[in-house]
């Protein structure tokens, strides 16, 4: 027993003196010629493929603005670069990462961690702090509500994300000669703070026609199959089916309106891209609607990367597959900042937000410009309607590049 | 309500009820084997099934056909049973249910992990090829894959009851959950049957993922689910009840989906654990009757 206890004594004590000789100079937030940011992302958990989106979307800026000089602040140039841990997908870890960050490593400027979850638990640290955030990936609406002052967001909030469906289907239905008021709507969303700020804005928009919501199912968070809300579509024949539970949602949708041959004229969802529904179900993947905060056939620019294709370009080519919009968000946060620092022209952190605050700035990604509660009110949410296994904008008409099928086919004649 | 507007759609819930509590019941039945022969509620049963659906989805990657790897699956489980049995099992069984409980659950915590480290955090299902078969002109919709999942799970659970009653393991297993200490006096080797029933367990979980792979969609966090709907199983059945847990899991499937349709899928699940609520409040007011009795 004492031999077992002096082991493990020896194992502490080593792997302390271990990581004390590995873990390097402290951080701070100018080092020599460079500039650092501070970011805790989801590397292990269940965020983990976004959180690897999250970075190499953060990445690929850092490599292209010191690829093209770097940052000018105060007369000098500056490369930069990002410190990074991992929140293992919790937003308790994230909260303590974010203080370790600031209050250990000195690190004044703070980019966003993957998702909503781990962004709310870091707001109220840089906020305690008063170190600005820009963040890419936290879109529930209730970030937003809190009053904070450090926090801006540079994609458009969750309640957007399907609003536009909703729309379309009104349209469609005075297409048709109907009332859109006729129309008749079946939500199925997970129960969490996401999915029900998406419910939020499809019901508010809902209202506005007029329409009736049919159903109006909260999935469980262990959501494991849909028979029950599907066997309900099949019975209420609503015209327009939302369901939104990240991407185990999207995959079950796609996969089980297919299987129990569910025929909803209008099929709308989040997160295809992040299940790869068309990789994984090909043809029943078509037709269907997914909500996306980004498309590289949008054509905005930026000095950096140039146009959102080029963009997509550059980074098929450095990490091997096509940007999802998690990434292209994540890119656009980091610009907002090296755009902000240069107008700041300053590292004070005060002035820094300022910066931020007032940023109108023109991003391969879309518009930025913040409201006073920090979130980008510049930028639209795309609609693209899978067809023939092809992602094609078809709402906002705006962005279009096609025109959306509706009804969906039904299953007999696929 | 919907339910009687619509009559037709209770078969259809009744059917998709019944063909998925069928691979409930499989993993229930490696739960209350576990339970019943070395007094352990396995925590970690979800993720056996999760890591059976994995090593499915591998070797479809791969190339080999989907209903070959169900065997494959549940083969490759039962090593991963039996090394975890030397590793954390056999330090826990016969002690506290409570730190076998810690101990299954903290397994459950790693597997989760390990599984997100090797196979992404990303949603995977197989495509078994199979059609669906359609009946009253489309309104009821039957999946063939959840029919050829119910017979071999029926198959599996019939064979693992064949193998407790006929085999001499399964005899010794058998003994060893009426009472352990007769059994090792009687000459069995007690451990040797734990080890077994252990990586049993595990092949008819990853057989059960192997099923769930193909019906829906799994990933690496999604094991709660599993192995919640096999405690309850267990639970409903009573423990060393195999009818009963066969019965209970095809009550439950269906229970479930007709409750999600008309209460709505938020109180899908509510509603089972209400249920089990109720079960287990009856079941203790028939002991303390039975109590009085024996008084």
């Amino acid at each position: 027993m004492a031999s077992k206890q002096r082991f493990l004594i020896t194992l502490v004590v080593s792997l302390a003196v271990f990581s004390l000789i590995f873990a390097g100079p402290v951080w701070a937030k100018v080092e020599g010629d460079t500039i650092i940011f501070g970011a805790a992302v989801s590397f292990t958990g269940k965020y983990s493929t976004n959180g690897k989106h999250t970075k190499n979307g953060y990445d690929l800026v850092v490599k292209r603005v010191n690829e093209m000089g770097g940052v000018k602040v105060g007369g000098k140039t500056y490369k930069i670069a990002i410190k990074y841990y991992d929140d293992e997908s919790t937003p308790a870890r994230a909260g303590q990462l974010a203080d370790r960050l600031i209050k250990q490593d000195e690190i004044k400027f703070i980019l966003g961690p993957y998702g909503s979850g781990p962004t709310k638990g870091i707001a109220p640290i840089t906020e305690k702090y008063k170190i600005p955030m820009v963040e890419g990936n936290g879109a529930s609406r209730s970030l937003f509500n809190k009053g904070y002052k450090y926090l801006f967001a540079v994609l458009s909030t969750s309640e957007q994300y399907l609003a536009e469906a909703i729309h379309l289907a009104a349209e469609q239905a005075k297409e048709a000669g109907r009332d859109p008021s006729s129309v008749k709507i079946a939500i199925a969303v997970e129960n969490d703070p996401f999915s029900m700020d998406i419910r939020a804005g499809v019901v508010e928009d809902a209202e506005k026609y007029g329409m009736k919501v049919v159903i109006d199912d909260k999935l469980p968070k262990e959501l494991t199959d849909m028979t029950a809300t599907l066997t309900k579509v099949k019975a209420l024949k609503p015209d327009v089916l939302v369901v939104s539970g990240h991407s185990k949602g999207a995959a079950l949708a796609v996969r089980q309106t297919a299987q129990m041959k569910v025929d909803v004229p209008m099929l709308a969802i989040t997160h295809c891209e992040a299940a790869d529904v068309v990789g994984k179900f090909g043809g029943d993947a078509n037709y269907t609607l997914c909500a996306t905060q980004w498309a590289e056939t949008m054509t905005y620019k930026d000095d950096w990367f140039g146009f959102a294709g080029d963009y997509a370009e550059d980074f098929e080519k450095e990490y091997g597959y096509p940007p999802p919009y998690q990434a292209a968000e994540s890119s656009a946060a980091v610009l907002v900042y090296i755009d902000a620092l240069q107008r700041a022209n300053s590292f004070d952190t005060e002035k820094v937000r300022d910066a931020i605050a007032a940023t109108n700035l023109q991003t391969f990604y879309g518009w930025v410009k913040f409201d006073e509660t920090g979130k980008n009110i510049a930028k639209p949410m795309v609609l693209r309607q899978i067809q023939k296994g092809r992602y094609v904008p078809v709402a906002p008409t705006k962005f279009a590049s096609g025109k959306v099928i509706y009804p969906r086919p039904k299953w007999v004649d696929r | 309500m919907i339910l009687f507007a619509a009559p037709i759609f209770s078969l259809q819930l009744l059917i998709d009820g019944i063909l998925i509590g069928a691979i409930f019941a499989l993993a229930a039945y490696g739960m209350a084997l576990v339970w019943g022969v070395m007094k352990i509620i396995n925590f970690s049963q979800g993720e056996f099934v999760i890591l059976g659906g994995f090593i499915l989805f591998t070797l479809f990657k791969a190339g080999v056909n989907p209903f070959v790897g169900i065997p494959l699956a549940a083969i490759a489980l039962y090593f991963v049973g039996l090394i975890l049995y030397h590793i954390v099992i056999v330090r826990i069984v016969e002690q506290d249910l409570f730190i076998s409980i810690l101990a299954t659950f903290g397994m459950a915590i790693l597997l989760q992990q390990l599984m997100n480290q090797i196979f992404g955090a990303d949603v995977q299902t197989v495509n078994p090829g199979l059609d669906t078969w359609f009946l009253f002109n489309n309104a009821i919709t039957v999946l063939q894959i959840k029919v050829v999942s119910f017979f071999i799970a029926i198959i599996l659970g019939g064979c693992l009851a064949a193998f407790l009653k006929k085999t001499r393991l399964g005899q010794a297993i058998r003994a060893t959950a009426q009472d352990t200490r007769a059994a090792r006096i009687l000459g069995v080797d007690t451990n040797k049957v734990y080890a077994t029933t252990f990586a049993l367990n595990a092949a008819i979980c990853g057989a059960a993922g192997a099923l769930v792979v193909m019906t829906w969609v799994i990933q690496p966090f999604a094991g709660l689910a599993y192995t919640v709907r096999s405690f309850m199983i267990v639970i409903v059945a009573g423990l060393g009840n195999v009818a009963g847990v066969i019965f209970a899991g095809l009550g439950l499937g269906a229970v479930e989906n007709f409750a999600g349709f008309i209460l709505g899928a938020e109180f899908q699940t509510a509603f089972i654990f209400s249920l089990l609520v109720i079960i287990l409040v009856g079941r203790n007011f028939k002991l303390r009757l039975r109590r009085k009795y024996l008084k």
